[in-house]
Parts: structure tokens; C-alpha cells; sequence
């Protein structure tokens, strides 16, 4: 038995990571696309009304599942720069690092969505209520991350400023999630928890499937975005000679 | 003890200070970060007049009426069991929300005049985290209704 057991270190290695991950890349973006499309679909031509905002509902097709790859992402980011941190692990600081510009894009994208209903649905565009906050402060703790990062050259350096950083910064996703619990605010509560599902069920499949597609879209942005990485930083590994001639 | 050992402690250490400390900045802080009030709240701590503040309710049923000049609306607030009167000047730039209606949740921002009616600049409507198509959403309102029939 021990035998056939995979050595999972061994792709703790940017050696033996950076081909895998070369492979892994279509097994992750091919279905994306293809989740993008159906719940696309299933959001808005399949999805019925809403009873109160009517059509205007539908941006939370992507509106919800970005907010929460901006969150998912951002504990992601942390765990991998802890790690990379704690251990010494190279590969994990660099998945962190490669992490970053994804969550940053999908908090932008959930701020950006989120002000083009709040117009229509609340009459506003913004409102400095403690979900909004929270979640702009998020976006400039990824900016802050990315900078921060990019302005030591020194990359061992880098790795450890940004893990504290980004450790730091865990803080705030708790305050995001549970902020419309916590204080009353004018961002509406949570409709999926762990007890209720407050929503059509095609309503629901739409934007889960599209969640879906989100995570295998990040994922295999993550895998390009580190391979480039890898290439950065190994550049004198005769191994990458090897690898990508 | 290693040195890995020793870091991975330190940083451990850390973030559970980190976490009290915000814990604790966040209990000190408490209602400051509501967004708005409740009528009651605003009834029990008696704010000044020529303060801005925000007062969330309900637009209490049969309350909601529009002045000749067909841009100020009056209504009332109510969080069920106090209620405040509330005026409002519709403006181009802040209009009326489509959410905005009888029954449903609203916050409007403004000032508490000294004849105890809030004078909003602001009105923002509410909604809830319950999506569904409108014959479900019917068929709800209906036995509301009902129920509300039956309770008289």
C-alpha cells in the first residue's frame, strides 16, 4: 500500500509544481467556461422575476458570488502566506501572492455590482454602512497586500511583510459576513445560511453554479499566475532551462 | 525547540491578541455603527434637534400621502411600537426609490424638528433577503391578509 501512496511534498516543490500545474490549468478553465454559460443562462432566461425588485434582482447573479470569492479568497490568500511564513514554504508564499490580484478583482467587481443596485433598489449608490465599509476596506487590504509586495525586491522579504499583512487583515472578514447581523444596516441579510434558504430554487442553482464557476475560473488564474511566478523567481534553477526549453 | 516551532508560536500568540484586541474595539464601539435608529430609540434618547441622523422602519400602512405640489411626500415611520412622522422634498437628484412603498422597509436621513416631525433630505428604501417569482409572493400577501382578517 505504501507503495502506490503519492508524495504529496514532493509538489510542495516549484520543480515538480510548475508542470502539474501546466497540466491542471485546462482541467479547471474548460469547465469554468462552461459553468459560465449555464448559469448565465439559468439567471436569466430561466430564473423567474422577483415578487418586490422585479428584474433589477438579477445582478445579484454576480454580485453575491463575487462578494464571497473576494472573502474566500482573501482567507485563502492569508492561510497560504501563514503557511509560507511559519514553514518556510516557498510554493504557499507564492500561491499567496498569486492569489492576490484574483480576490482584488472579485471585491471590485462585488463593490461595483453592488452600487448599481443599491441605485435603483435602496436610491442610493453608496451609503458608508458597515457591510459596504467592511467590504471597501477588504479591496484596499488586497491593494495593500499587491503594493506592499511589489515594493520590496527583496522577494523572502516581501513574502513575510505581505503574510503579516494579510494575517492582519483576517480580522475584517468575520466583521464583513457578520456585519448585517451585528449592526443594523441597510444592506439586507444573509438569504443562504446554514438553516434557511430564502430564494426560488432556480434562483439559487443560478447563482451557485456560477459560484462554482468563479472558484475554477480563480483557480485556474491562480495556476497561470504562479507558473509565472515560479518562472520569476527560479530563474537561474537549471531545472526551468530544462522545463521550458 | 526549533526555530520553525518558536515562529509558528509567535505568530499564534499574535493573531489571538489581534483578535481580542478587535473584539474588544468592536464591543466598545457597539451601536455607534449602526447604520440608523430605530422610532423607539430615537423617542427614548431624546437627540437634539439639527442633528443629522438616520431613522430605519417600516412606511407605516396608510400613512403615505403626496402634498399638491406632487414633490413632497409625508408618511410615517414605524418600527411597531413607536412611530415618527416624517416629511420629504423629492428632488432630482434624490428621487424616490422603486422599493419604496407602504408597508415595506425604509431609512430616511435627516434632522428631528423642534414640532417632534422629522425632516428627512434623504430617503432610502429597504429591502428584504427573500427572493421569489410574484404568484409565490402573491399568494404570501394573500394569507397576510387573511391572517390580518382573521386576528380583527
Amino acid at each position: 500500500m505504501s507503495k502506490h501512496r503519492i508524495n504529496w511534498y514532493k509538489y510542495a516543490a516549484p520543480a515538480n509544481f510548475y508542470p502539474l500545474a501546466g497540466k491542471m490549468i485546462p482541467v479547471f478553465a474548460i469547465p469554468a467556461a462552461i459553468l459560465f454559460v449555464v448559469g448565465l443562462y439559468v439567471g436569466f432566461f430561466v430564473a423567474p422575476t422577483d415578487a418586490v425588485q422585479g428584474e433589477s434582482y438579477r445582478i445579484l447573479f454576480i454580485h453575491v458570488p463575487a462578494a464571497w470569492m473576494g472573502m474566500f479568497l482573501y482567507v485563502l490568500m492569508a492561510v497560504y502566506a501563514g503557511v509560507g511564513w511559519a514553514f518556510n514554504a516557498r510554493l504557499a508564499s507564492m500561491m499567496a501572492t498569486a492569489i492576490g490580484p484574483t480576490g482584488a478583482i472579485f471585491t471590485f467587481i462585488s463593490l461595483v455590482t453592488g452600487s448599481l443596485w443599491g441605485r435603483p433598489a435602496w436610491g442610493v449608490w453608496w451609503v458608508w454602512d458597515a457591510r459596504l465599509t467592511s467590504t471597501l476596506i477588504l479591496l484596499f487590504l488586497y491593494i495593500g497586500f499587491i503594493s506592499l509586495q511589489s515594493s520590496i525586491d527583496d522577494w523572502r522579504r516581501a513574502d513575510r511583510a505581505g503574510a503579516v499583512l494579510a494575517l492582519v487583515g483576517v480580522v475584517n472578514v468575520p466583521i464583513i459576513y457578520f456585519s448585517v447581523q451585528w449592526w443594523n444596516s441597510l444592506h439586507q441579510g444573509a438569504t443562504i445560511t446554514k438553516s434557511s434558504f430564502k430564494m426560488a430554487p432556480s434562483m439559487a442553482a443560478a447563482m451557485l453554479i456560477l459560484l462554482g464557476a468563479c472558484w475554477l475560473y480563480s483557480i485556474a488564474v491562480v495556476l497561470v499566475r504562479v507558473r509565472y511566478i515560479i518562472r520569476e523567481r527560479e530563474q537561474e534553477a537549471p531545472w526551468l532551462a530544462e522545463a521550458t526549453a | 525547540m526549533k526555530r520553525r516551532h518558536k515562529r509558528i508560536i509567535f505568530i499564534v500568540c499574535c493573531l489571538g491578541a489581534l483578535g481580542f484586541a478587535a473584539w474588544l474595539v468592536f464591543r466598545a464601539l457597539g451601536d455607534n455603527l449602526a447604520f440608523s435608529m430605530s422610532p423607539t430609540e430615537i423617542m427614548a434618547k431624546k437627540v437634539s434637534a439639527n442633528r443629522v441622523l438616520r431613522v430605519g422602519g417600516l412606511v407605516e400602512k396608510g400613512t403615505l400621502k403626496r402634498d399638491n405640489d406632487g414633490l413632497t411626500l409625508r408618511f410615517a415611520v414605524t418600527d411597531t411600537a413607536n412611530t415618527i412622522p416624517v416629511v420629504y422634498k423629492e428632488t432630482a437628484s434624490h428621487p424616490v426609490p422603486d422599493l419604496f412603498k407602504e408597508g415595506r422597509g425604509c431609512v430616511v436621513q435627516g434632522r428631528v424638528g423642534s414640532d417632534g416631525v422629522f425632516y428627512a433630505d434623504q430617503i432610502m428604501a429597504k429591502h428584504d433577503e427573500n427572493y421569489m417569482p410574484p404568484e409565490a409572493g402573491k399568494a404570501i400577501d394573500q394569507a397576510k391578509a387573511a391572517k390580518t382578517l382573521v386576528d380583527k
